[in-house]
């Protein structure tokens, strides 16, 4: 066998257990990453939605306000995987299971795939499932289906861009209920701080261009765009490109965590 | 038994680790051969762990390397690691799979061949008694199974040398008499162990040879016999009946520590049956003995007498 073909083994062998994990935790997994995107959703939309909606005045483009929200919802759901990504890394490497697995053979990268690559189908099977919940809820989508592929495809970068970040998070984390708070950013404020709820030309000048400029916004924008038809521009561009920089900072970053916290 | 010199699982040459200024392990040697039970005994903070993490490849030597069933350890980590099996001091089972999933995964990142793999896990159930528990998780599982998990998947790969770091630290007495049990059948199946232990009856039960650590350095090293022979203090202890016998036997035999409030005098022996029938002649038939009682020094006297905070503390 070649280094890559055990390389690859090795990293399915991980990918495994963190599905039976995810299995074995799934009540628990529904719940953060389900029902909550989902309470957010109607919490957005039948409590504040009718004032927020009026708000909005010509960006809304006469769609009712749960048209604008989901968007920003599904790319809610993403970032609130980033908790239990960071949880899963920092229990691994706090608990025995990482110097067991470094006395042993195995590609030294495998373990961080493993989780990685269950963050990223989590993500993707929560998003699909809110998805179908604000269908329920009278969300009406203008998406052709090069649309909703471009959607997969962005929700999908995303996901991968926060999970190298989150993996990150929880290998320098010190304690796994570190590890959770340290993800609040990326799970709540920074998707708050962006057009998830309302466009950010309606913040106060202070916080606008950082509103109108972060990835977030660049994230919901293009996967608003293309969800409710309006003209797409460079903004799916903007988000993949923001998610291969995030991707790339999150991985180079976790590896030199990995690095050195199994000196 | 003959003094045929098997090969060297373990060689160490001066070993040092330090942390900053705290000096862990300072000029360790040791050599153990294929095959041995070898023990670590040392108090907390001896630098017992350090030296397995070193030898297991988890972490550096500051300087000189070690050879590990004859591949550097520097060189050749990866080596090493294909021939070794390790079993830290705190749980590495994984809480969220089952007993033989944990088996199947350590057998799948050891890359066994898929017919393996089912069998040898079946196998080490079977062998570490988990059969009824396979199919749970361990968070279901008292203290000593999950230990018995924790080796067993240290087995998955058959190791060669495997390293046990306190394995029954936290067990209880029945748990700890069944680990003893499946150490010393891994010891016929011929696997080399390294383990560490803060318990010298255990050392004493398992071990073929003993390295005393303290404070990074072996203070002391061979065979369980060999250590306790070091340690002067082998005696007898005669109970008499009353003051006027004791006075008598004292006076006969001219040596040993008399406490006149227990009737009993303390005379240095080593318990051979010459030495003893020599003190009871020079007694005579007419000093009443009411007992008698030969006292070997055990691991303990040895752990005090060549570690120095403990003796110490035995002073006070």
């Amino acid at each position: 066998m070649t280094t890559l073909t055990i390389a690859a083994q090795d990293s399915a062998t991980m990918l495994w257990r963190e599905i039976k994990h995810s299995i074995r935790l799934l009540r628990l997994l529904i719940v953060s990453a389900v029902v909550v995107p989902v309470a957010m959703l109607l919490l957005f939309d039948y409590i504040l939605g009718g004032t927020l909606g009026h708000g909005l005045g010509a960006v809304a483009r006469g769609a009712p306000y749960v048209d604008y929200l989901v968007p920003g919802i599904l790319m809610m759901t993403v970032a609130g995987g980033c908790g239990p990504t960071a949880i899963n890394v920092s229990m691994d490497m706090t608990g025995g299971f990482v110097d067991r697995i470094r006395t042993m053979a195995v590609t030294r990268g495998a373990l961080l795939a493993g989780h990685v690559g269950v963050s990223v189908l989590r993500m993707l099977v929560a998003t699909a499932a809110v998805t179908g919940v604000a269908l329920l809820l009278g969300f009406r989508p203008q998406a052709s289906v090069a649309d909703w592929l471009a959607v997969v495809g962005i929700v999908a970068a995303f996901s991968f861009a926060l999970a190298w970040l989150s993996a990150a998070i929880g290998l320098v984390t010190k304690s796994v209920a570190g590890a959770n708070g340290s993800t609040l950013p990326l799970s709540f404020l920074l998707p708050f701080v962006s057009s998830t709820f309302v466009p950010a030309d309606s913040m106060p000048a202070g916080v606008r261009w950082f509103a109108a400029n972060q990835p977030f916004s660049a994230v919901v924008d293009s996967l608003r765009a293309l969800l409710t038809g309006s003209p797409v521009g460079n903004t799916a561009y903007l988000a993949l490109a923001w998610c291969a920089v995030i991707a790339l900072a999150g991985y180079v970053w976790a590896q030199a965590a990995f690095r050195r916290g199994t000196r | 038994m003959t003094n045929l010199k098997t090969r060297t699982a373990v060689s160490v040459n001066g070993l040092r680790k330090t942390y900053g200024e705290k000096v862990v392990l300072d000029g360790v040697d040791l050599s153990i051969g294929e095959g041995e039970v070898f023990a670590l005994l040392g108090p907390n903070g001896a630098g017992k762990t350090t030296i397995v993490r070193i030898l297991s490849t988890l972490i550096p030597a500051d300087a000189r390397t070690a050879s590990v069933m004859g591949h550097d350890l520097r060189r050749e980590a990866a080596a090493v690691r294909n021939v070794i099996g390790v079993t830290g001091q705190f749980s590495a089972v994984d809480n969220w799979l089952t007993g033989e999933e944990n088996l199947l995964l350590m057998g799948r990142l050891l890359h066994l061949p898929a017919t393996e793999l089912r069998t040898r896990a079946a196998q080490l159930l079977e062998l570490f008694d988990l059969v009824d528990v396979a199919r749970q998780t361990p968070a279901t599982y008292s203290g000593g199974m999950k230990r018995r998990l924790d080796i067993a998947m240290t087995l998955m790969g058959r190791p060669r040398l495997i390293f046990l770091d306190e394995p029954t630290t936290g067990l209880d007495p029945r748990s700890r008499h069944t680990m003893w049990l499946l150490i010393r059948d891994l010891r016929a199946e011929g696997i080399t162990i390294l383990l560490t232990t803060q318990y010298l009856e255990e050392a004493d039960q398992l071990a073929d040879r003993i390295a005393v650590l303290d404070r990074g350095h072996i203070v002391a090293e061979g065979t369980p016999e060999e250590l306790k022979r070091r340690v002067p203090g082998a005696h007898i202890r005669l109970r008499f009946a009353d003051v006027a016998s004791l006075d008598e036997a004292a006076r006969e035999l001219r040596e040993g520590t008399r406490d006149d409030e227990k009737l009993v005098l303390r005379v240095p022996n080593d318990g051979g049956i010459r030495s003893l029938r020599e003190v009871l002649a020079r007694l005579g038939d007419d000093v009443a003995v009411e007992g008698l009682s030969i006292h070997t020094p055990d691991l303990d006297d040895v752990f005090f007498a060549l570690t120095g905070n403990a003796s110490k503390e035995k002073s006070q």
